[in-house]
């Protein structure tokens, strides 16, 4: 069957990607600019036989969601800024008891209550370490409203693959906007699904350290196993014997940079032969691409780098061309957060020219291209 | 054998210090458990951060020991994700009505079908002592040198105008009647408080020269009525008195037996 086109939201195709994926219940909490996924969700998981709930604040929504996902449900929670402060808790309790689960931000202006409706790429630093603690964390970051549906199949390909907690960033005007988009009856990328234990019950380890991603039991199956905040042994029981600890927090690191191929992705444009290059992100990349195609037709080898994947940082994407270039411009709706990365990538090779912008609009092309025009 | 089906030998021994309630309560939750006749493989034990709270690691169910507070939201998750789960709630006074009040209140007007265990040592305990929001006015604490000037919650009445459809109280002391109360808790379809009066001679009972676990146990015999006999008496013999049984028993439509009949409506194609 041909697939049906529609012009949807961000916001939109993050429901329609979340359903593709198996999504099956959804806990949140009122708050632009990402209200709509909620919306949409109470209208359409019941008909699906999943469950939607509305809970009494943010932190709330997180942890049902992972109660939900603990008894084998694909889950996902959707927020802004001040709800993904919230959430920061509970998060860190999923990450490290290992509970697969979406978590969207579509972001808005901070801090505090900040810019309610307009867009801003404030919480990339609070997608990383927002929560407390070492921890690994992945986070995706599409740019246009049919990637925000792919994406969004990918997040919870990840969340069930590698047992984690996948945090969904979109620029408020991404959740906002609407695209021309096709929905395939079948997702455009295989579904994944969690990895179900095999051994006989009484040996079962839900936090098995000889594998990366050991099998995730659900409640209810009979497994009769324990999970908790506090750090724990092989069979979830809280340990605070050094080995232990360091068994642990080494495996959650390794799950995720062992993988990296698996879990990075980017889009490069025109980089083939590009002396200058623009790494932006999200929104603030079609602005990107609309400078390097005026420049390119002025003749300028200039190219876009454009992380899909923002955590773990794509150091690779980086380093393939440093030797190539003679100047890095990086363009973000923030008062700079990601170059410091980028510039870490570099290792120094390359002059970075930041083009930074946190008053509530969208870098304009122009903006991009005159950093072009003054690099080359 | 009560304990041998129902503990986890690995986690022996516990934390709980010498002369704690906890312990005598948690054993009448697995008695209630037993006569319930719930199935050990449908029963989810959920508990947030504190003393109480490490009861969910000692039971031999899958269990959920999560953030301060948060207990509730993550067994409401729980229980809505997959209804024929039994899930009970083993929480503190601290955890469940300062941290966790929001919480709290919000689970009792939901109705969700959850029976809560609220361990009430009136402390802090994990943290060596601290007043908590069931803290009498005028007790001492390690943060209420001079006395304590906040009142305290009635965790029954505050249940009961939230919207729980059962409530009962019993202490430590009367171990032998709580299970029937928290049967009949886990029994009823929709939301279940049930406080516990736990004795903390450690930090609670020793700041407030309540003498030893013994005393202490005496002092819930000595100072509770139960509510058959509590009708029979007038406000001036009730003065001081806390009174204990079941205090409120009115079923109302349940949450996520409402959410099946939706699915079910919406899956049958009627709208």
């Amino acid at each position: 069957m041909s697939p049906t086109v529609k012009l949807l939201q961000g916001n939109e195709a993050c429901v329609e990607g979340a359903l593709a994926a198996g999504l099956r219940f959804f806990a949140g909490y009122p708050i632009t600019p990402s209200t709509e996924i909620a919306e949409a969700l109470s209208e359409r998981l019941p008909r699906v036989g999943g469950r939607f709930i509305q809970m009494e604040d943010e932190i709330a929504s997180m942890a049902a969601v992972i109660g939900a996902s603990l008894t084998g449900a694909k889950a996902m929670t959707a927020t802004s800024g001040p709800g993904f402060s919230l959430k920061q808790e509970n998060l860190g309790f999923a990450m490290l008891t290992e509970v697969p689960c979406v978590v969207v931000n579509v972001m808005r202006g901070g801090p505090s209550t900040g810019l309610p409706t307009s867009p801003a790429q404030a919480d990339v630093m609070q997608a990383r370490w927002g929560t407390h603690g070492d921890h690994p964390v992945i986070a995706l970051y599409p740019a246009s409203v049919p990637e925000v549906y792919e994406v969004t199949i990918k997040a919870f390909n990840l969340a069930e693959k590698f047992r984690t907690p996948v945090i969904l960033l979109m620029d408020e005007v991404i959740g906002h906007m609407r695209e021309r988009i096709e929905l395939p009856d079948t997702p455009p990328v295989p579904v994944v699904e969690r990895q179900r234990p095999t051994v006989p019950k009484e040996d079962y380890l839900p936090y098995d350290n000889s594998q990366d991603v050991p099998p995730l039991a659900s409640f209810g199956d009979g497994y009769r196993f324990h999970v908790t905040g506090l750090i724990h042994d092989q069979k979830g029981y809280p340990t605070s014997a050094p080995a232990k600890v360091e068994a642990l927090l080494t495996r959650l690191q390794n799950k995720i940079q062992s993988n990296l191929d698996e879990i990075l992705m980017w889009e490069t444009i025109g980089m083939e032969d590009a002396e200058v290059a623009v790494f932006a992100y999200g929104a603030t990349a079609r602005s990107a691409v609309r400078a390097v195609r005026i420049a390119r037709e002025q003749g300028i080898k200039v190219g876009l780098l454009r992380p899909i994947t923002i955590w773990p940082f794509p150091d690779k994407l980086i380093s393939q061309y440093t030797s190539q270039l003679k100047a890095l411009i990086v363009a973000e709706m923030n008062l700079g957060q990601l170059v410091d990365e980028v510039e870490r990538a570099t290792k120094g090779q390359v002059p970075i020219k930041r083009v930074l912008q946190a008053n509530g609009e969208l870098i304009a092309p122009d903006t991009i291209l005159r950093a072009v025009l003054e690099v080359k | 054998m009560l304990a041998e089906k129902y503990l986890r030998d690995a986690m022996m021994p516990h934390i709980w210090c010498p002369g704690c309630g906890h312990g005598i309560i948690l054993q009448a939750v697995l008695r209630a458990i037993e006569k319930a006749g719930l199935d050990q493989d449908k029963t989810v034990i959920v508990s947030g951060i504190g003393c109480s709270s490490r009861a969910s690691g000692y039971v031999n169910f899958d269990t959920l020991h999560t953030t301060h507070g948060r207990a509730l939201a993550f067994a409401t998750g729980v229980k809505l994700a997959k209804p024929e789960l039994n899930v009970i709630v083993l929480t503190g006074d601290g955890d469940a009505l300062a941290i966790g009040g929001n919480h709290f209140i919000h689970a009792c007007r939901r109705n969700i079908d959850i029976t809560t265990i609220v361990f009430n040592n009136s402390i802090y305990g994990m943290t060596s002592g601290q007043y908590s929001p069931m803290t009498p006015a005028g007790k001492f604490a390690t943060t209420s040198p001079y006395g304590n000037i906040d009142r305290n919650f009635d965790v029954c009445e505050l249940a009961k105008a939230a919207g729980a459809t059962y409530v009962a109280r019993s202490t430590a002391y009367h171990a032998a009647s709580m299970p029937d109360l928290i049967v009949k808790a886990i029994k009823n379809k929709g939301f279940s408080v049930v406080e516990a009066i736990s004795q903390c001679p450690t930090y609670y009972g020793r700041r407030n020269k309540m003498g030893s676990a013994v005393d202490m146990l005496n002092w819930q015999k000595e100072n509770t009525v139960n509510v058959a006999a509590a009708a029979r008496l007038q406000p001036e013999q009730l003065a001081g008195k806390i009174i204990i049984g079941e205090l409120y028993n009115n079923p109302a439509p349940e949450f996520t037996q409402q959410y099946e009949e939706l699915i079910a409506r919406l899956q049958g194609g009627e709208e």
